[in-house]
C-alpha cells in the first residue's frame, strides 16, 4: 500500500512522473465510479442494516433482542465459537509447526488438504456430516441406539463450523513461522530450554500477531456461518438456532425489524473484525518498515495478505 | 518471502515433529478426510444410471444453469469493478482512501445471511434503491438479477486483493518508456499495463467465480428460491435434504464438488502464472 510518504518520495525521485499519470479529469472520474460502486455495494447495505433494525424505534429494537429465542441464539453462537476457535488454534499451531519447521514427504499434499474446506460449498460441507451422522447415515443407527445426537444438535453445528473455519489459523501461521525460520528455536534448545519452554518463550511471541489475525478471521467466520450450520442444525427454535439462523427464521416470519435487530449485532461483529484486522495490518506494516529501516523505502515492504488466505 | 532456513529433516534438532504432525493428521482426518470419505462411499454405492438420473433432473439442470450463469456474471462484474477499485486504491491519493481500502474486506467479514437480508431489503420495491430502480424495470429482489447482485457483493474483495499487490509492484519505468516513445496514456494502459495485470485479474475472477458457485447464505434471502426460476443448486441440495432424499442431495453435491475441484485446479495454475509474472 503506497503510504503518502512513499508516494511523495517516489514522485520526488521521478521528475517525469507526469507522463505516467492520467489527466485529472480521468483520475477523478475513476475515483468517482469507484466510490459510487462502494456506496451501493458496501456503505448502503451496512447502513441499511441499522436503519431497518431501528425502523420501529429503540424500544422495539431492544425488545426483539431480549426475547428468550434471540438470547438462546446468541448464547449458542458464542458457545459454538468458544469451542471451534480453540480447536482451530490447537490444530493451526500444530500444523504450522510441523509444516514450517520440518521437511517431510507429502508436505504439499498436506497443505492442499488443509485448504480443501475453502473450495467446498458450505451446503456440501453440512451434507457430509449428515451423511456420516444423520439417521440414515453411516453412524446414524449406532448413535441412535446409544441415545447420542450429533445432527440436529450442538455437536453437529460445532463440527460443521470447525470444517468451514479449518484452514484459517493454519493458513495465517504457516507463512509467519516459515519466515522466522528455526535458528532462534535451535539457539534456545542449545542453551538448555526444553521443547515447551522454547515454544512458549521463543516461537509464540514471534508469531503472536499472525496467530491473533487468524483467530480474528476464524471467530468472525465461526459466528457468521450460515450454509453449513443450516444443513446440520434442524432449526429447533431456542435450541439449535444460531444467530444467522435466527435471522432467517424471523425474516421468514415476516418480522423484518426483529430480523434486522439480530442482524445488526452480526454487522457490529463484522465492523469490529475489520477494525481489528486493519489495526493488525497497520501494526505489522509499521514493524516491517522499522525492521527494514536501512533498506531503500521502495523495497516493497508491505506484508502481503493474499486474497486466498483472507477469504472464506 | 524468506526461505525456511536450512531445515534438512534428519539433522533438525527441533522437537515436537511427531506430536504436531500427529495432532494435525488427527484433526485433518476427523474434520476433513472422514467426511469426504463418507460422501465418496455413499456416492460409490449409487449406480451410474441412478446417479445420472438424480443429477440431471429438469429442476437440477435449471438450478445448475442459474448457479453457473449468475456466478459467471457476478465474477465478470467483479473483474471490471475490482480492477477499477484496485487501480484507484493503488495509484491515487484522495480523502478516505485508507477507509475505502479497509472497507473492501467488508463482504468477507459480514455474515452472508446479513448480506442477503440487507441486499434483499435495499432492492425490494420499497427499499432505498428499489424505490428508484423498480419503477425503471430493474427488479433486484426475488429475481435472477438479485442472485447476481448478492454474488457480486460476496465476491467483491477477491479481484481487488489479488490485483492490488501486483499494481503496487509494477515497474513505472515501462510506462515512462511507453510515454516517451509517444504512446497515449490509454494506449499505454491497454498495451503495456493491462497485459501484466491480466494474470492477477484472471486469478481474482476465478476465485470470485469459485466462491459464487458454492454460495448459499446470501442468496436464500434475495432470490425467492422459485424452482426453475431463481433456485440455485446449493438451495436444491437443502430442499432434497429436507425431503430426506439423501441420495438426491448427494448426487447434486457431487456435481458441485467436481465443478469446484476443476476450478480449484485452474486457480492453482493461474496462481503459478501470476507469481511468474511478479518476478
Amino acid at each position: 500500500m503506497a503510504s503518502p510518504i512513499k508516494t511523495r518520495l517516489r514522485a520526488a525521485r521521478n521528475p517525469s512522473r507526469r507522463s505516467t499519470e492520467e489527466s485529472p479529469v480521468v483520475k477523478w472520474l475513476l475515483i468517482s465510479i469507484a466510490l459510487a460502486f462502494c456506496l451501493v455495494f458496501l456503505l448502503l447495505p451496512l447502513l441499511n442494516v441499522f436503519a431497518q433494525a431501528f425502523a420501529k424505534g429503540w424500544r422495539y429494537y431492544l425488545e426483539s433482542l431480549y426475547t428468550p429465542d434471540a438470547w438462546a441464539a446468541i448464547r449458542l453462537t458464542l458457545l459454538v465459537a468458544a469451542i471451534s476457535v480453540p480447536v482451530n488454534v490447537v490444530f493451526g499451531v500444530a500444523a504450522s509447526w510441523a509444516i514450517a519447521k520440518f521437511n517431510f514427504r507429502g508436505k504439499s499434499l498436506l497443505i492442499t488438504l488443509i485448504d480443501l474446506p475453502f473450495s467446498v460449498s458450505p451446503v456440501v460441507a453440512g451434507l457430509m456430516f449428515v451423511v456420516l451422522f444423520g439417521l440414515q447415515g453411516f453412524f446414524g443407527k449406532w448413535l441412535d441406539e446409544h441415545n447420542l445426537k450429533i445432527i440436529f444438535a450442538v455437536p453437529g453445528i460445532v463440527l460443521a463450523t470447525v470444517f468451514i473455519t479449518f484452514p484459517f489459523v493454519a493458513r495465517e501461521l504457516i507463512p509467519v513461522m516459515q519466515a522466522t525460520g528455526a535458528e532462534q528455536e535451535q539457539a534456545a534448545l542449545t542453551l538448555g530450554a526444553n521443547g515447551w519452554q522454547t515454544f512458549w518463550h521463543v516461537t509464540l511471541p514471534s508469531v503472536k500477531w499472525g496467530l491473533l489475525y487468524g483467530v480474528i478471521l476464524c471467530t468472525a467466520r465461526a459466528m457468521g456461518e450460515f450454509g453449513a450450520v443450516s444443513v446440520v442444525s434442524g432449526h429447533i427454535t431456542g435450541q439449535t438456532d444460531t444467530m444467522p439462523l435466527h435471522v432467517e427464521k424471523l425474516y421468514n416470519e415476516f418480522n423484518g425489524p426483529a430480523a434486522f435487530a439480530v442482524a445488526s449485532l452480526l454487522a457490529l461483529l463484522a465492523l469490529l473484525t475489520l477494525i481489528l484486522k486493519s489495526l493488525l495490518e497497520w501494526k505489522e506494516a509499521r514493524d516491517l518498515a522499522r525492521a527494514q529501516q536501512p533498506a531503500p523505502p521502495d523495497s516493497k515492504a508491505k506484508p502481503q495478505m493474499p486474497a486466498r488466505e483472507t477469504t472464506r | 518471502m524468506k526461505k525456511p532456513a536450512n531445515l534438512k529433516g534428519k539433522s533438525n534438532p527441533l522437537p515436537g515433529f511427531g506430536l504436531t504432525l500427529g495432532v494435525t493428521l488427527f484433526f485433518l482426518s476427523v474434520i476433513v478426510l472422514i467426511p469426504f470419505a463418507g460422501l465418496a462411499l455413499r456416492t460409490s454405492q449409487l449406480s451410474w444410471a441412478d446417479f445420472w438420473r438424480l443429477a440431471t433432473t429438469e429442476r437440477a439442470l435449471a438450478a445448475y444453469r442459474l448457479t453457473f450463469l449468475a456466478s459467471f456474471s457476478a465474477a465478470v462484474a467483479n473483474a471490471i469493478f475490482g480492477t477499477l477499485l484496485a487501480w484507484v486504491l493503488a495509484r491515487y491519493e484522495f480523502p478516505g482512501r485508507r477507509l475505502l481500502d479497509a472497507m473492501v474486506d467488508f463482504p468477507f467479514a459480514l455474515p452472508t445471511a446479513v448480506a442477503g437480508l440487507t441486499l434483499a431489503n435495499l432492492f425490494a420495491a420499497n427499499g432505498w434503491l428499489g424505490r428508484f430502480l423498480v419503477p425503471l424495470g430493474i427488479k433486484g429482489a426475488y429475481t435472477p438479477l438479485g442472485v447476481v447482485i448478492a454474488l457480486t457483493f460476496v465476491g467483491m474483495p477477491f479481484v481487488v486483493r489479488t490485483l492490488q499487490p501486483v499494481l503496487e509492484n509494477l515497474e513505472r519505468e515501462v510506462e515512462e518508456a511507453a510515454a516517451t516513445l509517444g504512446a497515449s496514456r490509454l494506449r499505454t494502459f491497454a498495451q503495456v499495463i493491462l497485459p501484466s495485470l491480466l494474470p492477477a485479474i484472471t486469478t481474482g475472477f476465478a476465485l470470485a467465480f469459485a466462491r459464487a458457485i458454492g454460495e448459499y447464505g446470501s442468496i436464500v434471502f434475495i432470490s425467492g428460491n422459485l424452482p426453475f426460476k431463481t433456485e440455485i443448486a446449493p438451495y436444491l441440495i437443502v430442499m432434497r435434504l429436507e425431503e430426506y432424499d439423501y441420495t438426491g442431495a448427494i448426487a447434486l453435491a457431487v456435481v458441485l464438488l467436481v465443478f469446484s475441484f476443476i476450478l480449484l485446479g485452474i486457480i492453482n495454475l493461474l496462481e503459478q502464472w501470476t507469481s511468474r509474472f511478479q518476478h
